[in-house]
């Protein structure tokens, strides 16, 4: 009440109008309606899932395909693979969102910051599909000699096990062109937190003589790091859920491995479902609603995770 | 005061002159060029070693003349640069490949005709495709912004500090995590559960666009409500305005311009989304204006399906790529000036209608 936009005009005018007192109480509720009608599709999301997806833990064995005998034993091999290419996606990008993040809040000269910032909005601005269409096109034409060379020399790493793909398009280009698409998201958010550092404690490294990596290193990344944490959250949420990158670049089958290079990899759960949805019986298609509420639930928990995070770092900057 | 201008000769550290870093340069490019040329390699190669010779070079000698610190500083100032660079190589890249290999197929015939009886080397086109993009993402947005901007006035005129609020805030943060492609599969079993496992249409894929939408809308259009200063609303109270139309006459009115840009880039963001749409509306051939009944086309879902059925090479022809591949290309290069567009207008619309500050 002691916020200014919360104000109620005077009981008295508003008793006198009744008309008007009225079209208050309309607006209102129309208003706080808007904000329940949200959380009925956030709710809805989840029970239409489940109204759809449950009938597909037992439907006939065929339908999973790959001799896979329970719903389980089918979604499985899919969930290690969401989460592997996820994680691969996350190693190409974070050394350098972070790296992007600190250039444009410490490093790079005024004048460069700002087009930089606008440069990377750009960056998150190009549609999936087109990323699917350079990945699968030309970036893993590029790749051919580097996936060659990896596949001959590192083979002893189950990662690059091989044989290497003759036509580049496999999971490590997709981990790249993924690791492209969630950059921008983490290098947003740590950048907001590293400009956040209190300049005064940033002043006092300098003051002591610090150089300008020792008053990132001492001052700036301890401040910001539960930002960043919530940051590359996010970022994984994102690469989870991403379908056409994933689907346009590789190959995939539903099989635990880790070999990136092949022909075929782990398939992805967003990934199974573009590439069956279109011959899908009734069956199958609960099926793979099932296989989209697994997916659902685990970015849920991963972006409840990530914006918690950042609550508490707001509620500690706070004080 | 002469006394200490004379001892620091002996203080200071050595630093090394300013013209080390360019020297670096040079000599990382010339030794990188020989190496390169010696092994034969290509441009990318030589350029990509002569980096990584200068990234590692000239913290070695700040190493040997500055000492350690000073030497990791370096380091650490190149690896930024560095990252900065070669985050722009696939950006670059990127926007280099769709316009080389889009421009030239963009034709008036591409932009006015459908794919409808197109086969072989026939060229088509995506009128179909922009006709359902623009119905689709109408649709989502009439269904999306009315929705996103009455909670952002609940959130700020009536919920503050309530625990409704607090908890839509959250919930809405969370809401901007929901994969894609789950909130098509929510729009699919929304229809399937009405009208039956084989239904596909537009106002499919303008429910899952729309609950895509939606919390962008209400983050951006919160913060520009926010931005309106308490003293219009007091004023216009303390002339007996009753709230809803306080809000609506002077609230509004105020933050119009950024609630606007909210809602063109949140437009922006999904008019590219292509998971959702696969799902819920399918592909067609033809141009499909009902929005209700029908599978429809959209210009995202279009260059999925010529990058996936991309068509035999056509006999006799020395083109090496099968003509799905130049379509697709053709129409990422559409899509992307439509994003890009819809980009410069939220800026502008943002610049124009900035509120005044000055008086």
């Amino acid at each position: 009440m002691s916020t200014g936009s919360s104000l109620t005009p005077p009981p008295a005018v508003s008793a006198r109008r009744g008309r008007l007192a009225l079209g208050d109480r309309v607006f209102a509720a129309s208003a706080r309606g808007a904000g329940l009608l949200i959380l009925l599709a956030l709710a809805g999301v989840f029970v239409f899932l489940l109204i759809q997806g449950i009938p597909g833990l037992s439907v006939d064995p065929k339908e999973y395909g790959q001799g896979f005998e329970t719903f389980w034993q089918y979604v499985g091999p899919l969930l290690f693979g969401t989460i592997f290419i996820s994680l691969l996606a996350l190693i190409v990008a974070v050394p350098f969102a972070l790296a992007v993040a600190l250039f444009i809040s410490h490093y790079a000269p005024r004048r460069l910051a700002t087009p930089v910032a606008y440069v990377i909005d750009l960056l998150a601005a190009v549609p999936s599909v087109v990323f699917g269409l350079w990945g699968g096109r030309a970036l893993s034409q590029a790749l051919k000699p580097v996936i060659n060379w990896l596949g001959d020399y590192l083979n002893w790493i189950p990662l690059f096990k091989g044989p290497a793909s003759p036509n580049g398009q496999t999971a490590l280009t997709a981990a790249l062109v993924l690791g492209v698409m969630i950059l921008p998201i983490i290098t947003a958010i740590s950048r907001e937190v590293f400009a956040q550092t209190p300049r005064l404690n940033e002043e006092a490294a300098i003051g002591l003589g610090a150089t300008r990596w020792e008053v990132i290193r001492l001052a700036v990344l301890p401040y910001a790091k539960s930002g960043v944490i919530a940051g590359i959250m996010l970022g994984l949420g994102r690469a989870l859920g991403e379908t056409m990158a994933v689907t346009m670049v590789y190959s995939s089958s539903p099989k635990y491995m880790l070999n990136i290079i092949g022909d075929t990899s782990p398939q992805t759960i967003a990934a199974n479902i573009a590439n069956n949805y279109a011959e899908a019986s009734a069956d199958k298609q609960h099926v793979l609603i099932a296989a989209g509420l697994v997916l659902f639930a685990f970015t849920f928990v991963v972006n409840f995770i990530a914006r918690w995070a950042i609550g508490r770092g707001e509620r500690k900057l706070a004080r | 005061m002469n006394a200490v201008a004379v001892a620091p000769s002996t203080l200071a550290h050595p630093r090394l002159p300013r013209w080390a870093p360019l020297v670096v340069a040079v000599a990382a490019l010339a030794v990188g060029a020989l190496l390169g040329l010696i092994l034969g390699w290509g441009p990318v190669a030589i350029v990509l070693l002569s980096g990584l010779l200068y990234v590692v070079a000239l913290p070695a000698w700040s190493r040997v003349l500055e000492g350690r610190r000073a030497a990791t500083d370096r380091l650490m100032t190149n690896l930024v640069w560095g990252a900065f660079a070669v985050v722009c190589v696939p950006l670059l890249w990127l926007l280099w490949n769709v316009v080389q290999k889009g421009a030239p197929h963009v034709t008036v015939h591409f932009l006015t005709t459908s794919m409808r009886g197109v086969f072989g080397s026939m060229e088509g086109g995506i009128l179909h495709a922009i006709q359902g993009t623009v119905i689709v993402t109408l649709a989502a947005t009439v269904i999306a912004v009315p929705i996103g901007l009455m909670t952002a006035i609940y959130l700020i005129e009536y919920g503050r500090g309530s625990r409704l609020a607090k908890v839509i805030t959250f919930l809405v943060d969370v809401m901007t995590g929901i994969p894609s492609i789950v909130a098509g599969l929510f729009a699919l079993s929304l229809l399937v559960l009405f009208f039956g496992p084989a239904f596909r249409a537009g106002i499919g894929g303008a429910i899952a666009l729309a609950l895509l939408m939606t919390p962008t809308v209400v983050r951006s259009a919160e913060e520009m409500l926010r931005l309106v200063p308490s003293d219009l609303r007091e004023a216009s109270f303390a002339l007996g305005v009753p709230k809803w139309r306080t809000i609506l006459k002077v609230v509004m009115p105020t933050a119009i311009g950024g609630i606007v840009t909210g809602v063109v880039l949140a437009i922006s963001r999904v008019i590219g989304e292509t998971a959702p749409l696969l799902v819920t509306a399918g592909y067609n051939d033809s141009m499909n204006g009902n929005l209700f009944s029908g599978r429809m086309t959209t210009l995202p879902v279009y260059i999925f399906n010529q990058y996936k059925t991309p068509g035999a090479v056509p006999l006799g022809a020395h083109a090496a790529d099968p003509p799905g591949y130049a379509r697709a290309w053709a129409a990422a290069l559409v899509l992307i000036v439509i994003v890009m567009i819809l980009n410069l207008i939220a800026r502008i619309i943002g610049k124009i209608f900035a509120p005044k500050t000055g008086r």
